[in-house]
C-alpha cells in the first residue's frame, strides 16, 4: 500500500500522517521519547540531564530577549544594562533569571557530572555520551566566562582581563595570542564585541553538541544506580509516561529554587558580586579579583602552581584528564554502590572539588597555600592513580542479578560470580 | 540515600566556610531595614526623608545618572509632586543651532543632573578622588545600605600616631581608613518636613534606605510577585507529584 518513497506511519491524524510520511519526525520521537525503554530503577538523580536541558532553554530564551536591549560597547554596556533593570517592561525580571540560570546551570551539570562519577555512567558503552558531556562543559564554561563580561562591570573587567592573560603563559606564542584574543593591547571595545557575538553563538553550539548527547544515549540506552546491563523488557519502561511525569517532578521544584533565588535573593554575592554594580574602570582594580564561584575549584588549581605556565596546565589538564576517564578507571564494576573502596574514595573526590572551591575563594596566602595544593595534588592523584589502581585492587560486592530481581528483593548473586566477564565495562 | 547524606553534607560544610572579606575595619553595625527578608518593603516615609537628605546633601558631589524623577512614584510621590520637584532642578536642555545647550527646568522624564560636568572636574576638587555614583551604590558593596550607613556613622578623630594628610578623612569603616570623602552629616543637617529629628544616624539610615530603593526601584514589586509565584509553583509541584505517584502505581520499583 505504501506510495513509493513515502515513509510508512502508523498515525491517525490525516495531517500528521502525512508529514510522516515525509519526514518522519513523528516517528522518530515516538520512538526516542515515548517508547524508548529506560530502567525502572531510576533515581531523582537522573533528573538533572533533563533540568540541565530546561535550564538552557530558559538561558536561550531570557538572552535573546535581553540582547535586544543590550548594547555591546564599553560606553554604553554597563547603561544598557541598567536600563533593562529599570525601564525596560519585566526587564528586572528577565536578567536576573539569566543571572541565576547561569549559576543553576553549573549547579546542575556539576551534580550531573558526581552523578556520572559515582554510577559510573562514562564507562563502556557510554564513552561517547561521556566524552561528549565533556565538550559540553568546556562550552558551557566559555559561554558563562563571556557572558559575564558583557555587563562591563568591575569584575567583569578584571575577571576578563586576567583569565585571558593566562593564555600569556603559553611559551613563545602567548603574547601573540593574547593580543590576538583581545583584538588589542588591552581588554577593551573589540574584546567585548567579540566576546558578545560569542556569546550569543556558543549556546546554539551547545544545543548541536547536546543532540549528538542525546543520540549517543539513545544508541546505547541509559546507565542506572545498580549499575548493571538492562536484560530485557522487564528491567525498562516506557521513557513516556513515566519518566516524563518524573522529569516534571523534578523540573517543578526545580523552579521553585529558580523562583526563589529571583525573587527573593538575586543580589546574594554568589549570584551577583557587589564589583559588578559598579562600571569598569581600567585604571581602579579592585581588592580581590575573584571569578563566579563555579569557576574557583580551577581558579585554586591555578594558583597553587608557583609556575604560572605550570598553573595553566594543570588548571586546563584538570578537566581534559576527563576526557580519558573512561579508560583511566578499570574496574569491570560500574555503580559505586558495589564498590567498597572507590565509593569512599568519590566521597573523598566531591569534598577535594569543595575544598578546592573554598580556597579559590580566598587570598592565596597563609593555610591556603598548603590547602590548595594537597587539594590539587588528591585531585590529580584520584584521577590518574587511585582510579587505574583501586580498579584492580577493589574487591566489588555481589551485582545483582538483574534490575527487576533488585526491584523485587530478589537476593544477590552469590560472590562467586562478581564482575562476571558480563559486566565487564 | 548515604550517598546523598555525605554529598549535602560537603555541601554544608563548603557554604559554612564561605569566604570572609579579609580587612583590618571592624564588622559592620547590626541595622535592622524595612526591606529585610523576603516580605520586607521599602518605608516609604523612611525613603521620602531620605531623598530630602540626598538632595541637600548627597547630590553637591554625588551624581545618580540611572535615576530618573518619574522614579520617586515608587515612593509614594504623587505626579504632581515629582513634576514640582523636577521643574525645581536644571538639567542640561537641547543643543541650539551651535551645538550650545543652556540649562532648563527639569521634566519628570529627565534623570537627575549630575553635580560635576566631567570626572576631571571631580577629581580637581577631591585630590584625585571621584565622589562615585549613586545610582548602584547600595548593590555595589559587600553589605549594601548596611555598609553606607556605617560609613556615615563611621568618622573618627584619628588614633595617635596616625596622620591623616589633607583632602583625607578618618573612617573606621573604610578599607584603609582613609576617605577622600568630608564627614557630610551633622545633625541638623537637614530640616525633614515631617517634623523627624536629624540626628547623623537618622539621617544616615533614612538615605541609605532611600539608596537601596534607587538602586533596587522594583525591589518590592519584585516580592510581591515571587509570593505569588513560589505559591502557584509549590500548587503545580504537588499535583505534578500526584499524577506522578498515579502513574507509576501500576509498577513495581
Ligand atoms: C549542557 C550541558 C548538558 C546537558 C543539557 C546534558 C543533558 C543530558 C540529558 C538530558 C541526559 C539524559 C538524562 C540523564 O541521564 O540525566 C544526559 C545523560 C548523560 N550525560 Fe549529560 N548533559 C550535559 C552535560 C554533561 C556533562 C558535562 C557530562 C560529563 C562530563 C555529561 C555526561 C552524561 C552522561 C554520562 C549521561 C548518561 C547518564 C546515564 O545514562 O547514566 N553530560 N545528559
Amino acid at each position: 500500500m505504501a506510495e513509493l518513497g513515502l515513509q510508512e506511519n502508523e498515525f491517525k491524524n490525516p495531517v500528521v500522517h502525512w508529514i510522516d510520511a515525509r519526514l518522519p519526525v513523528f516517528t522518530a520521537m515516538h520512538k526516542e521519547y515515548r517508547q524508548f525503554p529506560t530502567p525502572k530503577n531510576f533515581n531523582y538523580f537522573w533528573n538533572f540531564g533533563a533540568l540541565a536541558t530546561v535550564n538552557l532553554a530558559i538561558m536561550i530564551v531570557t538572552g535573546i530577549f535581553l540582547a535586544m536591549n543590550y548594547n555591546p560597547s564599553t560606553a554604553g554596556a554597563f547603561d544598557s544594562v541598567e536600563r533593562i533593570m529599570r525601564d525596560v517592561n519585566w526587564g528586572w525580571m528577565i536578567r536576573y533569571l539569566h543571572v541565576v540560570g547561569a549559576t543553576l546551570f553549573f549547579v546542575t551539570i556539576y551534580v550531573h557530572i558526581f552523578r556520572g562519577l559515582y554510577y559510573g555512567s562514562y564507562k563502556k558503552p557510554r564513552e561517547m555520551i561521556w566524552m561528549l558531556g565533556v565538550v559540553l562543559l568546556l562550552l558551557l564554561m566559555a559561554t558563562a566566562f563571556m557572558g559575564y563580561v558583557l555587563p562591563w562591570g568591575q569584575m567583569s573587567f578584571w575577571g576578563a582581563t586576567v583569565i585571558t592573560n593566562l593564555f600569556g603563559a603559553i611559551p613563545v606564542v602567548g603574547h601573540g595570542i593574547v593580543t590576538w584574543l583581545w583584538g588589542g593591547f588591552a581588554v577593551a571595545n573589540p574584546t567585548l564585541n567579540r566576546f558578545y557575538s560569542l556569546h550569543y553563538l556558543l549556546p546554539f553550539i551547545i544545543v548541536g553538541f547536546l543532540v549528538l548527547h542525546i543520540m549517543a544515549l539513545h544508541t546505547v540506552g541509559s546507565n542506572n544506580p545498580l549499575g548493571i546491563d538492562v536484560k530485557g523488557p522487564q528491567d525498562t519502561l516506557p521513557f513516556h509516561p513515566y519518566y516524563t511525569v518524573k522529569d516534571s517532578v523534578g523540573v517543578c521544584v526545580y523552579l521553585i529554587v529558580f523562583a526563589i533565588l529571583v525573587f527573593f535573593i538575586p543580589h546574594q554575592p554568589l549570584l551577583m558580586d557587589p564589583n559588578n554594580s559598579i562600571q569598569a574602570n581600567p585604571l581602579q582594580t579592585p581588592s580581590d579579583i575573584v571569578p563566579e564561584w563555579y569557576f574557583l575549584p580551577f581558579y585554586a588549581i591555578l594558583r597553587s602552581v608557583p609556575n604560572k605556565l605550570g598553573g595553566v596546565v594543570l588548571l586546563f589538564g584538570s578537566i581534559f584528564v576527563l576526557f580519558f576517564l573512561p579508560w583511566l578507571d578499570t574496574s569491570p564494576v560500574r555503580s559505586c554502590r558495589f564498590r567498597p573502596i572507590m565509593r569512599w574514595l568519590w566521597v573523598l573526590f566531591v569534598i577535594d572539588v569543595f575544598v578546592l572551591g573554598y580556597v579559590g575563594a580566598n587570598r592565596p596566602v597563609g593555610i591556603f597555600i598548603l590547602l590548595g595544593r594537597i587539594a590539587t595534588v588528591w585531585y590529580y592523584i584520584h584521577m590518574l592513580i587511585l582510579l587505574p589502581l583501586i580498579g584492580k585492587l577493589e574487591r566489588p560486592l555481589p551485582l545483582p542479578e538483574s534490575i527487576s530481581k533488585s526491584v523485587l528483593g530478589g537476593g544477590a548473586l552469590p560472590s562467586a560470580a562478581v564482575a562476571r566477564p558480563m559486566e565487564k565495562a | 540515600m548515604r550517598t546523598l547524606a555525605l554529598a549535602a553534607a560537603a555541601l554544608g560544610l563548603a557554604l559554612s566556610a564561605l569566604p570572609a572579606a579579609a580587612q583590618e575595619t571592624p564588622p559592620l553595625p547590626r541595622v535592622f531595614w524595612s526591606f529585610e527578608g523576603p516580605f520586607g518593603t521599602i518605608d516609604q516615609a523612611a525613603a521620602q526623608r531620605g531623598y530630602q537628605v540626598y538632595k541637600q546633601v548627597c547630590s553637591a558631589c554625588h551624581s545618580m545618572t540611572q535615576f530618573h524623577f518619574r522614579d520617586l512614584a515608587g515612593i509614594g510621590y504623587t505626579p504632581g509632586q515629582i513634576a514640582a520637584i523636577a521643574a525645581s532642578v536644571r538639567v542640561p536642555g537641547p543643543p541650539n543651532a551651535q551645538g550650545q545647550s543652556s540649562p532648563v527646568p527639569g521634566k519628570p522624564a529627565d534623570a537627575f543632573p549630575s553635580p560635576f560636568p566631567t570626572e576631571a572636574a571631580a577629581e580637581a576638587v577631591f585630590n584625585g578622588a571621584v565622589p562615585p555614583d549613586q545610582s548602584l551604590m547600595a548593590n555595589a558593596f559587600e553589605g549594601g545600605p548596611t555598609y553606607i550607613y556605617a560609613i556615615l556613622n563611621g568618622f573618627r578623630n584619628p588614633p595617635p600616631g596616625v596622620t591623616v594628610p589633607p583632602g583625607r578623612y578618618y573612617n573606621i569603616y573604610f578599607s584603609g581608613n582613609l576617605i577622600a570623602m568630608p564627614p557630610p552629616l551633622h545633625d541638623g543637617a537637614v530640616t525633614y518636613a515631617d517634623g523627624t529629628p536629624a540626628t547623623v544616624p537618622q539621617m544616615a539610615h533614612d538615605v541609605a534606605t532611600f539608596l537601596y530603593f534607587v538602586a533596587n526601584p522594583h525591589a518590592d514589586q519584585r516580592k510581591r510577585i515571587g509570593v505569588h509565584v513560589v505559591l502557584f509553583l509549590v500548587f503545580v509541584t504537588g499535583l505534578t507529584y500526584a499524577l506522578k505517584r498515579k502513574v507509576w502505581s501500576d509498577v513495581e520499583h
